[in-house]
């Protein structure tokens, strides 16, 4: 299979791989995707105020699923976390030129923030009530 | 050196020069239909393929009247299987296969299935290898034919033919084996292996593509087969069409090739096969070698690489030819139904990649494949969530995974 240049990219140099500690009140983890189906994605996020001030990814996948997290980070980056929310599946798709056998891997690219975003919601709203 | 590294010769073979050469005269010079009689065209095409025919038969212990040219393996086994059962309809409609075997002869059986047909599909071990005493439990009043892959093209496990066929000649079953990847690469005597139906592929043996043959055996017992194409009843009737006489010429001298040098290229193909898992194995944990390792290919390995997934190592090793144990680039992406049939999760079957050597494969070449398989298993393994966890002690199979694709 032809990977476009930018999956390439991604996948030569990618962006913002590594770890937050997922204990920490400001770091959001989401973990999706199964072992079984080729693809598991782990995305970071660390928040402050209502800013994404840093992301972090490490992916077990294809090399469209470690572009589509690699870039789903640089995206986040810096965004406010109900902007981050907005980001589809579909524009990941256009950025790399995914095929449509690929086109999961953006879904799970989504997913990943959102689940992150979630789990970082759920400690800062339990936070409150303590 | 030159780049990328072919490793994938289960896949398909170079033509060997020797090969080349002799086919050469059949596209230009001698380029008559073998099937002509009325003169000297016709008559030197003729011979090309009967001294064809002979070198084939040599190599597999087969008489050159066994031997029935076709497009390929693909074909031969559409033949065999197919024809045999159309034969012998009368006898029963039963089959018994293996769950390991090439696209090629599950699909023809599941064909079969849809027209009334019941087969049998045999379970392997843990290494792929299935039992004469497995075949001989299947075996039915109405089976008529027993179908199996001599040398797996995935991971390269060798099957007891020998026993397996003495069981098939005792229950008066016929024995059609897939050598598509064994002849030319290990003994291969259809008469002492007690094989009735073999079929082989030009390509898998450094000849070209487009060219093979079914055996087909005559005496003890006598096969008999329904063709599947009519036409002119070229090949004794059992499969009409103008034979590929160069095809047929580089098939012929690829097994003269293969008969004369079988010990030293296994001998070949193994020392690198060997040398390329021991500077894996040692450089990397968390890595297992797939298929049976006494029974093996010579010149195939394929290696489970925990926690990295196949299709974004074969991205990374751009400088090597490798395939994936999965089919991870079709729309299915379902892992390899071999592997799953050995018992490898799906998940390690997502992390396995096939490296085959052979003939034209130098130390070099081995060593260059070995280092940058190191090195992007390494980096990915830096990329792997799967890996980090392993490394924090989490026992993956007690994750509660999100998935719904």
């Amino acid at each position: 299979m032809a990977y476009s240049d930018k999956v390439v990219d991604h996948y030569n140099n990618p962006r913002n791989v590594g770890s937050l500690d997922k204990d920490s009140e400001n770091v959001g983890t989401g973990v999706v995707g199964a072992p079984e189906c080729g693809d598991v994605m782990k995305l970071q996020i660390e928040v402050e105020g209502d800013t994404i001030v840093d992301a972090k990814f490490k992916t077990f996948g294809c090399g469209s699923a470690i572009a589509s997290s690699s870039l789903a980070t640089e995206w986040i980056k810096g965004k406010k976390v109900d902007e981050a929310l907005e980001i589809t599946n579909t524009e990941i798709v256009e950025e790399l030129s995914l095929p449509p056998v690929k086109i999961h891997c953006s879904v799970l690219a989504e997913d990943a923030i959102k689940s992150a975003i979630a789990d970082y919601k759920q400690k800062s709203s339990d936070g409150d009530e303590a | 050196m030159e780049l990328p590294i072919y490793l994938d010769y289960q896949a398909t073979t170079p033509v060997d020069p020797r090969v080349l050469e002799a086919m050469m005269p059949y596209f230009t010079h001698s380029f008559g239909n073998a099937a002509s009689r009325s003169h000297s065209y016709g008559w030197n095409a003729e011979g090309a393929v009967d001294k064809a025919r002979k070198q084939i038969a040599s190599l597999i212990g087969a008489s050159h009247k066994e031997i029935i040219f076709t497009s390929g393996s693909t074909e031969g086994i559409n033949l065999a299987i197919k024809g045999a059962v159309e034969m012998h309809g009368s006898k029963g409609k039963h089959i018994v296969t293996t769950l390991v075997e090439h696209k090629a002869v599950l699909d023809t059986c599941k064909h079969l299935e849809k027209q009334g047909c019941e087969v049998t599909y045999l379970e392997p071990d843990s290494t792929g290898l299935v039992t004469a005493e497995q075949v001989a439990e299947a075996i039915r009043e109405d089976t008529v034919m027993v179908a199996a892959i001599w040398a797996n093209n995935e991971i390269g496990t060798i099957i007891p033919v020998r026993e397996i066929g003495a069981v098939c000649h005792e229950r008066g079953v016929l024995f059609f084996v897939d050598g598509t990847q064994a002849v030319g690469k290990v003994p291969v005597d259809v008469v002492a292996d007690n094989v009735d139906l073999l079929c082989l592929s030009g390509h898998k043996v450094y000849g070209p593509k487009g060219v093979g043959c079914l055996y087909v055996r005559r005496r003890n017992p006598r096969v008999r087969i329904v063709a599947q194409m009519d036409g002119g009843g070229h090949e004794r009737g059992m499969r009409s069409g103008t034979i590929n006489v160069p095809g047929v010429v580089g098939l012929g001298e690829a097994c003269a090739v293969a008969e004369a040098d079988l010990e030293k290229d296994a001998a070949h193909s193994i020392a690198l096969r060997e040398r390329f898992e021991e500077k894996v194995l040692a450089a990397l944990d968390y890595t297992t070698v797939n298929g049976n390792h006494e029974h093996r290919l010579p010149g195939c390995s394929n290696v489970s690489f925990c926690y990295v997934e196949g299709e974004s190592l074969i991205m990374g090793v751009k400088d090597l030819a490798v395939s994936s144990g999965s089919a991870c680039t079709s729309a299915s992406l379902e892992p390899s139904h071999v592997l799953r049939a050995c018992g490898v999760g799906d998940e390690l079957a997502h992390s396995s990649i096939r490296f085959g050597f052979g003939r034209m494969t130098t130390e070099e070449e081995v060593d260059f494949a070995a280092e940058q398989v190191i090195s992007a298993v390494k980096r990915l393994r830096e990329l792997s969530p799967l890996y980090e966890m392993v490394l924090e002690g989490i026992d993956l199979d007690t994750v509660q995974w999100q998935a719904d694709h």
